[in-house]
C-alpha cells in the first residue's frame, strides 16, 4: 500500500501535463465546429451546441483555403524530394567515398550550424530577386534543397554500412552510381524516412522565409495565409480555429504515424551534437 | 584512385546549394551591413553607398533597438529556465518506473512541438482573450479577476513565454529522457543503499549525470529563443506599447517593411554575435565546473 501513493502522484501529474499539452488542441478542434459567433460567449463553451461545418465552408469557399493547402502540400513535398536527393548522396559520400579534402570540407559544413539562418536571409533575398525567384516557389525550394543537418544525419547512419559490400560490388565492376542506387539506397531507407519526415514538417511549418519571399496572395502557404487572415478576421474565432485545424492536422497525423523515425532524427541531431 | 571523382560528384550538388545559398549570403550580410542599402538601392544598385559602421552606431543609439534587445533578453532569461524546468520535470515523470501508459504520455506531451507555430499562436490568442478566453475563465474560478494578457504591456511578454513553454518543452523532454537512460542503474542502487532520499538521489546522481545534456539543451534553447519572431508577429504585432518587439521582429520591420536592408543586416549580425557570445560563456562555465 505504501507504493500506491507515489504511483498515483506520478500518473496524476502526467495526466495534468497531458491535459496542459492537449487541451488547446482539443479546444481548437471543438471551436472549429461551432456556428459563427458561438465561441464568443461567457462562460466559454467547451463543446459545440450543434456541430456545424460552417466555418470550414467559409474558409474554403470564400477565403481560398484550398489553394493555400495545395501550395503548402506542393512546397513541402517538393522540398522533401529535393532534400532527399541532395542530402542522401552527399551524406553517403562524406561517410563512405574517399576524396581529397573530405574531412576538412565536412568540418567547414558543421561551422554553418552556428550561423543563424536569419543572417543569410537578406542577401539571399536580394540574390533571389536578381534571378527572378522572389515571389516564386523557386525562392522557397532552392535554398531548401540541401541542408547541413540532413547531410549530417545521413552521414552518421551511412557510416555503419560495411565497406566489404561496397568493395565486392566494385570488384564485380559496378559503377559508383549503380552501387548507390542498388545497394546503398535500400540500406539507407530508414534514415531517408527520418529525413523526409523532418524536411516535410519543417517546410510545412516554416513561416518567416515564405512570409518574406511570397508577396502574391495566391502563392501563400498555410501559415502565411493564416497569419494574414488572423490580422483581418480577429473576431471570427470559429473561422480561425478551422484554419488552424487545416494547418495543424496534417503534420500532427504525419508525426503520429512516423513517430519512431522522427524521434530518431531528433536525438541524432542533438544528443550526439 | 577510383571513387575520388565519384565522391566529388556526389557531394557537389549539396555543397553548391549550401555554399551559394547559405555561406555566400551569410558573408555578404557583413558587407551589406556596412552600406546604406535602402529602397532606392533596391530600385538601382548605383544608389548604394559604403557607410562604414554607421548602421551599427545608429542602432546602438536607437531606443527601439534597445527595447527589442531588452524584450528578447527578458524572453530568454525567463523562458529558457521555465522551458528547461518543465522539460526536465516531464522527463523525470516519464522515466519513472511508476508511470503507466508511457507511450501515450510521451506522444501527448510532445504533440505541441510538431504543430505549426503560426496556427497554435492563433489558438493561444483566443485562449488568452480577456473576456471569452478559457485561461481567464479558469482563473476566475479560483477568484482571480480577468487579466488583459495581450493588451497590457506588463502581461504580454509573460503570456508569450507561457505559450512558448507549452509549444517547446516536449522537445527537450525527449532529449532528457534519452539522457536519463544513460545513467547507470547501479549508481541509484548504491545511493539507495546509503539511505539517500529521492531528492538527494536526484541532486547527487541524476543532475550530475545529466549535466552535459543540460548544457547542450540550454545552448540550443537559448539560441532558439533569441530568434523569437512568429509569436509576437501573430499574437501581438509587437505591441502593446512595443513590449513584445523582439530583435528579429525589429529586423523584419526594418528590412521588409521599411526596406532598410543595410540596417536590417546589421541587426542580424548583432544577433549572430550575441548567440556566439552566449555559446562561449556557457562553454567556459561548463569547462570550469568540469562538465566538459
Amino acid at each position: 500500500m505504501k507504493r500506491a501513493l507515489p504511483g498515483l502522484a506520478v500518473n496524476g501529474l502526467l495526466c495534468l501535463g497531458a491535459a496542459f499539452s492537449l487541451l488547446p488542441l482539443f479546444w481548437m478542434l471543438s471551436v472549429s465546429f461551432m456556428r459563427p459567433g458561438e465561441a464568443d460567449s461567457f462562460p466559454p463553451p467547451l463543446l459545440p451546441h450543434a456541430p456545424s461545418l460552417a466555418a470550414y465552408r467559409t474558409l474554403f469557399a470564400e477565403q481560398g483555403m484550398g489553394r493555400y493547402f495545395v501550395n503548402s502540400l506542393f512546397l513541402a513535398s517538393a522540398a522533401t524530394v529535393l532534400s532527399l536527393g541532395f542530402n542522401v548522396m552527399a551524406g553517403y559520400a562524406f561517410a563512405k567515398l574517399r576524396f581529397a579534402g573530405r574531412e576538412r570540407l565536412f568540418q567547414l559544413l558543421l561551422l554553418a550550424l552556428v550561423i543563424p539562418g536569419q543572417v543569410a536571409m537578406i542577401p539571399l533575398f536580394l540574390m533571389l530577386k536578381d534571378i527572378g525567384l522572389v515571389n516564386n516557389f523557386g525562392g522557397i525550394l532552392v535554398p531548401a534543397a540541401a541542408s547541413v543537418f540532413g547531410i549530417f544525419l545521413v552521414r552518421q547512419y551511412a557510416q555503419s554500412i560495411p565497406d566489404e559490400i561496397l568493395e565486392a560490388a566494385r570488384v564485380d565492376g559496378a559503377g559508383e552510381f549503380r552501387i548507390f542506387a542498388s545497394i546503398v539506397a535500400p540500406i539507407l531507407q530508414p534514415i531517408m524516412v527520418t529525413l523526409a519526415t523532418f524536411t516535410f514538417m519543417g517546410a510545412w511549418n516554416d513561416f518567416m522565409w515564405p512570409l518574406i519571399v511570397l508577396s502574391d496572395e495566391r502563392l501563400y502557404t498555410l501559415p502565411v495565409a493564416l497569419a494574414s487572415l488572423s490580422r483581418e478576421h480577429v473576431q471570427d474565432a470559429e473561422l480561425m480555429m478551422a484554419g488552424a485545424v487545416v494547418t495543424v492536422l496534417p503534420v500532427l497525423a504525419l508525426f503520429i504515424v512516423l513517430q519512431r523515425y522522427y524521434i530518431r532524427g531528433l536525438l541524432a541531431g542533438s544528443v550526439k551534437g | 584512385m577510383k571513387g575520388q571523382g565519384a565522391g566529388w560528384l556526389f557531394v557537389a550538388p549539396a555543397l553548391a546549394v549550401i555554399g551559394l545559398f547559405f555561406f555566400a549570403p551569410a558573408v555578404a550580410a557583413l558587407g551589406l551591413s556596412l552600406t546604406d542599402f535602402d529602397i532606392y538601392a533596391l530600385a538601382d544598385w548605383r544608389n548604394l553607398r559604403f557607410v562604414g559602421l554607421r548602421n551599427y552606431t545608429e542602432l546602438l543609439a536607437n531606443p527601439l533597438f534597445w527595447q527589442a534587445l531588452r524584450n528578447t533578453l527578458y524572453f530568454v532569461a525567463v523562458g529558457v529556465p521555465l522551458s528547461i524546468g518543465a522539460s526536465l520535470a516531464a522527463a523525470l515523470l516519464l522515466d519513472s518506473r511508476l508511470a503507466r501508459f508511457k507511450g501515450f504520455f510521451r506522444t501527448a506531451l510532445f504533440a505541441p512541438v510538431v504543430t505549426t507555430l503560426v496556427a497554435v499562436a492563433v489558438i493561444w490568442r483566443y485562449l488568452l482573450h480577456t473576456r471569452y478566453g478559457l485561461i481567464n475563465y479558469a482563473l476566475g474560478a479560483v477568484g482571480i479577476s480577468p487579466i488583459d494578457w495581450l493588451g497590457d504591456p506588463r502581461w504580454a511578454m509573460p503570456a508569450i513565454i507561457l505559450f512558448a513553454v507549452w509549444k517547446n518543452f516536449g522537445y527537450n523532454m525527449l532529449i532528457f529522457v534519452a539522457g536519463l537512460q544513460t545513467i547507470p542503474e547501479e549508481l541509484y542502487e548504491a545511493a539507495r543503499m546509503d539511505g539517500a532520499s529521492a531528492l538527494r538521489r536526484f541532486w547527487h546522481v541524476t543532475l550530475p549525470g545529466l549535466a552535459p545534456v543540460v548544457l547542450l539543451v540550454s545552448l540550443l534553447t537559448i539560441a532558439g529563443y533569441l530568434q523569437l519572431f512568429a509569436e509576437p508577429y501573430v499574437m501581438t504585432q509587437g505591441g502593446p506599447g512595443q513590449s513584445t518587439v523582439s530583435v528579429l521582429y525589429f529586423m523584419y520591420e526594418q528590412g521588409f517593411k521599411w526596406w532598410n536592408l543595410g540596417v536590417a543586416s546589421a541587426v542580424a549580425f548583432l544577433l549572430f554575435l550575441m548567440m556566439l557570445a552566449v555559446t562561449f560563456v556557457q562553454l567556459a562555465v561548463a569547462r570550469r565546473r568540469g562538465v566538459l
